[in-house]
C-alpha cells in the first residue's frame, strides 16, 4: 500500500496540520508530513473513525430493510468505521453461529468493523439467559450484550446477566422500557399523545428501569450502558447514579437530539421510532447531558425498514429510522454549531468512548503515530438537503428528508484504505 | 368550505354553522314521502369501513342516498384487507374507481390522515371515526341537537351552553371531536370520568374536568353519556363495573337533579345498566334516538358541501378549458 498524507485538515477541530499513514498505520502528524497520495485537507475536520454502538443491519432475516454490506456503505458515507451489529436479526443474534456470520460478512464487505452484539437472552424472550460466554469467546469476540428492542426486564435476569458478564468484561446495553406501562405504545406520552389518540409511551417506563437498573449494577458492582435515553428524567437518574460513582454509560440518538413529538401530529409513520420522539424539554434535556457528560455518547439506532412497513397509517407501522448517513451533520448542528461541544469532544463521544464501551481495541484511537489509520475527513462548511434517495442503505426511512443540515462526510479511511473518497463511496472497497 | 373533514377542529366557527343550517334545511327531507334531493347525482360516495360500526355506515349511507349519491360499501371483512392489503393499495384501488368522496372508518388513530395527506385518494375524505382520536360528524350531530334543543336558533352558536360529558373520555373519539368543536361554538364543556379515564395532558384540551359526577349536573344544560366497555375493567381503569355505574352512571336520582330543560345523550351503543339506566335511557328528556334521525341530516350537510362545492369548481373548471379550446 502505497503511503497517503492528508495536508491542512484541522486535527479534531484544531489548527491545520498535515496527517500521513502507511499500510494502515498513522506515520506522521505535523506539519510537512510526506506521502505519494496527497489529499488536501484544507477546510476539513479530520477525526478518529467514528464508532457505532447501537446499529441494526438487519441480516440474517431481513435482508430487503438491510444487509450487512449496504449498513456497512451507510456506515462508511457517515464518517464510521466500526458498527455494533445489534442482536434482534431473524434468527436472534443468540449464539457464536449467529455472531460469527455478522462479524465474517462484515468483515468481508470491507467497509468498516461490523462488531456483532449478543442478545442477553435466548430468542430475546426474557427469559433464560443466551449462552454469552460462548458469544465471547467466539471469532466475534462480543463484548456487548443486548436484547434491545426488547427490555430486559425481570430484575432477577437482568441481575445474573450483569453480573455474568463481569468475567469477560463485556457490559449489557438495556433498552429500558418497562412492558406493561408501554403495552401498545405508539408515542410519547404526553398532551399530544391525548389529543390524537395514539397509546401514550410515558417517560416513567424508560425511567422506572434505569433507575431500577443502576441500583443493580451498583449492588453486583457492574457496568451498564442505557441505550437511547430520551428524558428529561433519564439525564437526572444517569447524572445521580454517576455522583454515586456506579459504572454506568448513556447514549443518545441524533434523532432524540433534533427532533420532537410535534411531528407525530402529522401522524406520518416516517417518524415513528422506540423509544419514541420526546418533548422540546427532553430535546434540550438531552443535549444538556450531553454537553456536561452525563450521556457518554452518540448512537445511532440506524433502524432500517422496508417501504411498506411505513407507507401506512401509524399504528401499523414499523417503530425505527435510519440514522448512520446523517448522525454527524445532527451532531454538528445540534451540538457543534450551537457551541456545546467541540469537535475534540465529538470525536470523544462518537468514536472514543463509543469504542471503550464496546471494548473494541483497534478503533476510537488518537490520530497519532503508530494509531491505526481509521480517519474521517469533514467539512462542517457544506450544507445538504436532505434526500432519502440518497442512501447506500437498502431503505428510505429517513427522519430527515428536505431538512437541510450541515456537514458532509468528504472521505473516510478504514486501516488506511478510503471507503468514501471526493465525498463518494468507494465501490468494491474489499479489494 | 374545507376539502376534507378530518377532524372537529378543522372547522371555524362559520363553517360548523353552515353546516348546522344546511342540516337543519335537509332535516326536512326526511319527513317527505319522498325522501331524496337529486344534488349528488352520478357521484361516488365510497364508505370504506375497516371497523365494525353498522349505525354509523347505515347512517352516511341514507345521507348519501337521499342526495341521489352513488354508494359503495367497502367493508373490511369479507375484502382484500382481511387478505393483508394495505390502505394504501385499498385506496388506490377505490381512487381507480373514481370515488368523489371515501367515508372511512378504521381502528387506527389518524388513518384519514394518512388517506388525505398521502394522497392515495382524491377525493374527499370524511372521518367516520379513527381510533381513539375523533368521530366529526358526531360532534356535529350532537351540537345540531344541542342547538335545537337549547336555543332553536338557527344561525347561531351554543355560547354560554353548559355540556357535560360523562365517561371514558381517554378511549373516546365522541369526546375529543365534542371538546372541540363545542369549544368553537362558544358552550362550556366539563368532562366527567375516574382518574384513570381522563388523558394525560387533558388540563391543555378547552375544557373543565371533573372526577365527580354529582357535582356536574346543577348548571347542565345536556348530559352526554360515553359508553364505556364492560373490558376496561380487566386493565384496571375501574374495579368494577358495579362501581362505575354507581360513581359515573346516570340514573333517575341523578337525572332529578339536572335543570329542567336539560337533555339527555348517548352516541350509542348504549350499555344500558352501565353508564345509563333504562329509566334514564327511555326518558322524555332523552334526545337519544333523535340524535340518530338528526344523523341522517348533518351528514347528508357534510356531504352536500364537500361534494357539492368541489362539483362547481369542476364545472367551472370544465368550461375554462373548452373555453381555451
Amino acid at each position: 500500500m502505497t503511503s497517503t498524507v492528508i495536508r491542512g485538515a484541522r486535527l479534531l477541530g484544531a489548527e491545520p496540520t498535515d496527517i500521513a499513514f502507511e499500510d494502515g498505520v498513522i506515520t506522521a502528524v505535523g506539519d510537512g508530513a510526506t506521502g505519494h497520495d496527497a489529499i488536501d485537507g484544507t477546510g476539513l475536520v479530520a477525526l478518529p473513525g467514528l464508532v457505532d454502538l447501537h446499529t441494526h443491519v438487519r441480516e440474517p432475516g431481513r435482508e430487503d430493510a438491510e444487509t450487512v454490506l449496504t449498513g456497512s456503505m451507510a456506515a462508511a458515507r457517515g464518517g464510521f468505521t466500526c458498527v455494533h451489529a445489534m442482536a434482534n436479526t431473524e434468527p436472534v443474534a443468540d449464539t457464536a453461529g449467529v455472531v460469527e456470520q455478522v462479524w465474517r460478512l462484515g468483515r468481508e464487505g470491507g467497509y468498516c468493523d461490523v462488531q456483532p452484539v449478543g442478545a442477553v437472552t435466548v430468542g430475546l424472550q426474557g427469559a433464560q439467559l443466551a449462552e454469552l460466554g460462548a458469544m465471547a469467546d467466539s471469532a466475534a469476540g462480543v463484548r456487548v450484550f443486548s436484547d434491545d428492542g426488547k427490555c430486559v426486564s425481570d430484575a432477577v435476569l437482568m441481575r445474573r446477566a450483569l453480573e455474568y458478564v463481569k468475567a469477560f468484561d463485556g457490559v449489557i446495553a438495556q433498552h429500558a422500557q418497562e412492558p406493561r406501562l408501554t403495552e401498545g405504545a405508539q408515542m410519547n406520552e404526553g398532551p399530544l399523545s391525548g389529543e390524537l389518540g395514539l397509546v401514550g409511551w410515558p417517560a416513567v417506563a424508560e425511567e422506572a428501569i434505569i433507575a431500577r437498573d443502576v441500583l443493580l449494577a451498583e449492588h453486583v458492582g457492574s457496568r451498564l450502558h442505557v441505550c437511547h435515553l430520551s428524558t428529561r428524567g433519564s439525564v437526572e437518574i444517569i447524572r445521580w447514579a454517576k455522583s454515586r460513582g456506579i459504572d454506568v454509560t448513556a447514549e443518545v440518538t441524533p434523532h432524540h437530539l433534533l427532533l420532537s413529538d410535534d411531528l407525530v401530529r402529522s401522524y406520518d409513520p416516517i417518524y415513528k421510532v422506540n423509544p419514541p420522539l420526546r418533548s422540546n424539554d427532553d430535546v434540550e434535556a438531552v443535549r444538556e447531558g450531553l454537553a456536561d457528560g452525563t450521556i457518554d455518547i452518540v448512537a445511532t439506532d440506524h433502524a432500517p425498514h422496508p417501504m411498506e412497513d411505513k407507507e401506512c397509517e401509524w399504528s401499523a407501522a414499523a417503530f425505527g429510522m435510519l440514522g448512520l448517513e446523517t448522525a454527524l451533520s445532527v451532531v454538528q448542528q445540534t451540538m457543534v454549531d450551537t457551541g456545546r461541544l467541540t469537535w475534540a469532544q465529538v470525536a470523544d463521544k462518537m468514536s472514543t468512548k463509543p469504542a471503550s464501551i464496546g471494548r473494541v481495541e483497534n478503533q476510537g484511537r488518537p490520530l497519532a503515530v503508530g494509531e491505526p489509520a481509521n480517519i474521517v475527513l469533514v467539512d462542517p462548511s457544506a450544507k445538504r438537503t436532505i434526500d432519502p434517495r440518497d442512501t447506500a442503505s437498502l431503505s428510505r426511512n429517513n427522519p430527515y428528508s428536505g431538512l437541510t443540515l450541515p456537514g458532509e462526510v468528504v472521505a473516510t479511511f478504514l486501516r488506511g484504505r478510503p471507503t468514501v473518497r471526493d465525498r463518494a463511496l468507494v465501490e468494491g472497497s474489499n479489494a | 368550505m374545507i376539502k376534507n373533514l378530518l377532524s372537529a377542529g378543522d372547522l371555524d366557527r362559520a363553517d360548523a354553522i353552515r353546516i348546522l343550517d344546511t342540516a337543519e334545511e335537509l332535516l326536512g327531507v326526511a319527513s317527505r314521502p319522498i325522501k331524496k334531493l337529486p344534488t349528488l347525482r352520478g357521484r361516488t360516495v365510497v364508505n370504506l369501513f375497516f371497523e365494525d360500526s353498522t349505525r354509523t355506515r347505515i347512517s352516511f349511507e341514507a345521507a348519501a342516498k337521499r342526495l341521489s349519491a352513488d354508494v359503495i360499501n367497502f367493508s373490511a371483512k369479507g375484502s382484500s384487507v382481511s387478505k393483508g392489503e394495505s390502505l394504501k393499495d385499498t385506496a388506490l384501488t377505490l381512487q381507480a374507481m373514481g370515488a368523489d368522496a371515501v367515508i372511512i372508518r378504521h381502528h387506527s388513530s389518524g388513518a384519514p390522515h394518512r388517506l388525505a395527506q398521502a394522497k392515495w385518494t382524491k377525493g374527499a375524505v370524511i372521518n367516520a371515526g379513527d381510533g381513539t382520536h375523533e368521530h366529526p360528524t358526531q360532534a356535529l350531530l350532537d351540537a345540531f341537537t344541542m342547538r335545537r334543543h337549547l336555543t332553536g336558533s338557527v344561525g347561531g352558536d351554543l355560547q354560554g351552553k353548559n355540556v357535560t360529558i360523562v365517561g371514558d373520555v381517554l378511549h373516546s373519539r365522541v369526546a375529543r371531536s365534542n371538546a372541540l368543536l363545542l369549544d368553537t361554538l362558544g358552550a362550556n364543556v366539563t368532562l366527567v370520568a375516574p382518574p384513570t379515564l381522563l388523558p394525560v395532558g387533558v388540563d391543555h384540551w378547552p375544557v373543565k374536568t371533573s372526577y365527580d359526577l354529582d357535582s356536574s349536573l346543577e348548571k347542565a344544560d345536556a348530559v352526554m353519556m360515553l359508553r364505556v366497555q364492560a373490558e376496561r375493567m380487566n386493565a384496571s381503569y375501574f374495579p368494577s363495573a358495579r362501581e362505575y355505574s354507581r360513581r359515573y352512571g346516570l340514573d333517575t336520582t341523578r337525572l332529578n337533579r339536572l335543570p329542567d330543560h336539560a337533555i339527555v345523550m348517548h352516541p350509542g351503543p348504549m350499555n344500558r345498566g352501565m353508564e345509563i339506566t333504562a329509566d334514564v335511557a327511555d326518558h322524555v328528556r332523552s334526545v337519544i334516538v333523535e340524535q340518530v334521525t338528526n344523523g341522517v341530516a348533518v351528514r347528508m350537510a357534510v356531504l352536500y358541501l364537500l361534494l357539492g362545492g368541489a362539483a362547481d369548481e369542476s364545472t367551472t373548471e370544465d368550461s375554462s378549458t373548452k373555453d381555451r379550446e
